[in-house]
């Protein structure tokens, strides 16, 4: 078992923060890489890429958006409950040098998992410009911690609630047309990494996206996230999950990505129902 | 003495096992085979013929004493012979279930020549499950060594490995990366013929003799093999061909095409049939086919007919003859249903235009010269074209190695196709690290990779104390 140490939520019953006691994969993670968790008996196993660690204090940091039953299931933990299992850390962490100029875009929930990446690049000598988004001002999370760990942090959201209006790849583009960044870095819905993609493909700059498909056992063995990239099947638990963005087939992504969403569906809908008939305890 | 035993009268068959009615049993995930009762096992026994020269024993890879074990079921005393069996083989309930005896042990039977063997494997089963409902005596364990062994993978080789060297008074931590142990005996082969309740006492067991399982633990991501050697006196490398092999066919990516690793894993590790009771979903589909011959593919078209699919297929590209399956599989998915395509092979998978499979395009084969595996090798038919219209694909045709230990590791001989290259005492080319089973051999069965854990097992005593085990 593993202990739940803290639990926030960072927008009301959509977005939550969570610290867990792993000290093991605490002390191995690196930028990039993420867990498999199971939230009980009867969970499903399902991948979160690594918002942060801390190796002294033994604990990783996961923020999660409540999609499915297994993370709303989650929002309702509360610090000092238990997860039953925790591997980690899987997948391939993402490559670090110093390649000068690079910018981070972060999208929704995405933002998480850019913040360590930011970080290393940081300390590796870049000049690294985070972007970070959200469809409105209540879903955007990490400013002041993504400000630390950057040289310069530009905020947008959809609607414009906050900051200025504008998706990720409007500052993006403002951003590559001041001075071309030798890397971008992209994390956040499919829709969005692809749009990014889709610019810096125009503008000639290496796009390193952090996939999130459906997986199984996260070491290899089932082939459940399979991707097609550059012409070739890779799989994202052990190939990834950064994958050069312009050589992916994010459609092929985005249908193998939706393979359950009826039964995923049907089953938060049932735990809803339960949740509701038991007086929204769980 | 010798006149007594001419007179013997040979009951030809072998005393049948009971088991669940086929149609009955297509549609639940409950053991086809029910095992032996007393009586069974007392008649079965009786055919034994005792023989001074023990042939059947050259036939197991975990060295069990079969005369010995089934005199003692003859003469009743059915702990004695469930004990003498584990001085050997620490997962009889297992092995009895899921070995290829008719490959094995019973190949060597006196009787088989003109009978048929006597069902070794079943009185294994049979003394193997009455322990366990009735509680288990632990076998003689040696002083501690002080020597601590890593064992990498909790699959049967792992497990008789670590059991074997706990016996030999060695510490063994084993280093599983899913979230229980068991290996392929969890996640690969299905509920109805391996109850998972039964690999769990088997593990359970092996833990009792002092092995301490550590489960979510991925070797070459929480630890390297490297690292392990500096807390460790020796490693074993256990990990299994945990690779799934494609076709590298048009279409593979399509929604609703899985790989036998995948079907099986969400079935029997994960208990998608349990859906929506157990979190984690499958696509049953209404028509699948199961491309491969072997027992993998077997289990994985009965595992489809279970989840409530009304046609299931197995499509393989030679003929009934060239079947790598074991026949008993063969005969059981028969009997519960299965349809075969022969001489087919897939070309195409079509999908629409959400990405969901349709159909599979097939050619017709027809067989040609034998191949480097002596069978005949199967050549196209031009124009032979058909579409066989399935809406669910699982692509059984074999596993490779898990890449992550190879990749992570250092100064680790690999062959061309990436198993780790390792001699009959499982010496790899790494001072101080031992491998066996489906990582060193490609995808095998249970009792060679137990066989390979126990030969690592002595050799790795022999390295730690000089003894021989």
């Amino acid at each position: 078992m593993y202990k739940v140490l803290k639990k926030t939520e960072l927008a009301p019953s959509i977005l939550d923060l969570y610290v867990i006691e792993a000290p093991k994969v605490a002390a191995k993670a690196r930028a990039g890489q993420f867990i498999i968790l199971r939230i009980d008996g009867q969970g499903e196993r399902i991948p979160l890429t690594i918002a942060d660690f801390d190796r002294e204090k033994g604990t990783v940091t996961l923020v999660a958006q409540r999609a499915g039953k297994t993370t709303t299931q989650m929002g309702k933990l509360r610090a000092g409950d238990s997860i039953a299992d925790f591997v980690g850390p899987l997948g391939e962490p993402t490559h670090i040098e110093n390649y000068g100029r690079v910018v981070t875009v972060g999208g929704g929930v995405g933002v998480a998992p850019t913040h360590p990446i930011a970080r290393a690049l940081k300390e590796a000598g870049n000049e690294v410009i985070s972007i970070i988004g959200a469809r409105t001002r209540d879903l955007l999370f990490w400013e002041e911690e993504m400000r630390k760990v950057c040289t310069r942090l530009l905020v947008t959201t959809d609607d414009g609630s906050y900051v200025r209006k504008g998706f990720v790849t409007d500052v993006l583009k403002e951003v590559m047309d001041e001075k071309k960044p030798d890397l971008v870095v992209a994390i956040g819905p499919q829709p969005m990494m692809r749009a990014v993609c889709n610019l810096t493909r125009e503008y000639g700059v290496k796009t390193i996206v952090s996939l999130n498909s459906i997986m199984v056992d996260g070491t290899g063995m089932c082939g459940c996230c399979r991707v097609t990239v550059g012409g070739k099947t890779r799989f994202v638990c052990v190939d990834g999950p950064d994958f050069d963005g312009h050589e992916v087939d994010f459609a092929e992504l985005a249908r193998r990505s939706a393979l359950y969403r009826e039964q995923e569906k049907d089953s938060l809908d049932r735990y809803t129902q339960r949740c509701q008939c038991h007086g929204g305890e769980h | 003495m010798a006149e007594e035993k001419k007179k013997k009268v040979i009951i030809h068959n072998k005393t049948p096992m009971p088991a669940q009615d086929p149609v009955a049993r297509s549609r639940n995930f409950q053991e086809v085979a029910l095992g032996y009762t007393e009586e069974d096992a007392r008649l079965e026994a009786g055919r034994c013929l005792q023989c001074k020269n023990e042939p059947c024993r050259q036939g197991c890879p975990v060295e069990v004493n079969i005369p010995a074990f089934i005199k003692l079921i003859q003469e009743g005393d059915l702990d004695g012979a469930i004990a003498r069996i584990k001085e050997n083989n620490p997962l009889p309930a297992v092995c009895g279930r899921v070995c290829p005896q008719e490959s094995q042990c019973e190949k060597y039977c006196t009787l088989g020549a003109k009978h048929d063997p006597v069902g070794i494997g079943r009185l294994e089963r049979f003394v193997a499950d009455r322990e366990l409902g009735l509680g288990v005596t632990l076998p003689g364990k040696a002083a501690s060594t002080g020597k601590k062994v890593a064992v990498v993978g909790s699959g049967p080789s792992g497990l008789t490995c670590a059991s074997d060297l706990a016996k030999l008074g060695h510490a063994v931590t084993v280093f599983e990366a899913l979230h229980v142990a068991g290996g392929v005996l969890m996640y690969g082969i299905p509920e109805f013929r391996l109850p998972k309740r039964v690999v769990q006492a088997e593990v359970e067991n092996v833990k009792k003799l002092g092995v301490e399982i550590q489960v979510n633990s991925v070797i070459g991501r929480i630890d390297t093999v490297d690292e392990l050697l500096e807390r460790y006196d020796a490693v074993y490398l256990g990990t299994g061909a945990g690779l799934p092999y494609f076709m590298d066919i048009p279409g593979e990516n399509a929604c609703g095409v899985y790989s036998a690793n995948e079907f099986l894993t969400r079935t029997n590790l994960m208990k998608a049939y349990l859906f929506p009771e157990c979190d984690t979903p499958i696509r049953v589909g209404s028509r699948v086919a199961v491309l491969g011959g072997g027992n993998v593919a077997m289990d994985a078209a009965r595992t489809a007919l279970r989840l409530g699919a009304s046609e299931s297929w197995i499509v393989y590209r030679r003929s009934e003859a060239e079947l790598p399956a074991r026949h008993e599989e063969y005969e059981h998915a028969r009997e519960e249903g299965v349809k075969f395509s022969f001489l087919t092979a897939p070309t195409r998978i079509l999908e629409d235009d959400k990405g969901w499979v349709t159909g599979m395009e097939c050619l017709r084969c027809e067989l040609g010269e034998p191949d480097a595996s002596g069978r005949r090798s199967p050549v196209t038919v031009c124009g032979s074209e058909f579409v066989l219209p399935v809406d669910v694909v699982v692509v059984a045709i074999g596993q490779g190695p898990n890449p992550l230990v190879p990749r992570t590791t250092k100064g680790l001989a690999l062959t061309k196709r990436g198993n780790i290259v390792a001699d009959e005492s499982g010496a790899t080319s790494k001072p101080g690290v031992y491998a066996g089973g489906d990582v060193v051999t490609g995808a095998a069965t249970v009792i060679l990779a137990a066989g390979a854990g126990k030969a690592a097992a002595r050799s790795i005593h022999r390295h730690l104390t000089g003894a021989t085990a």
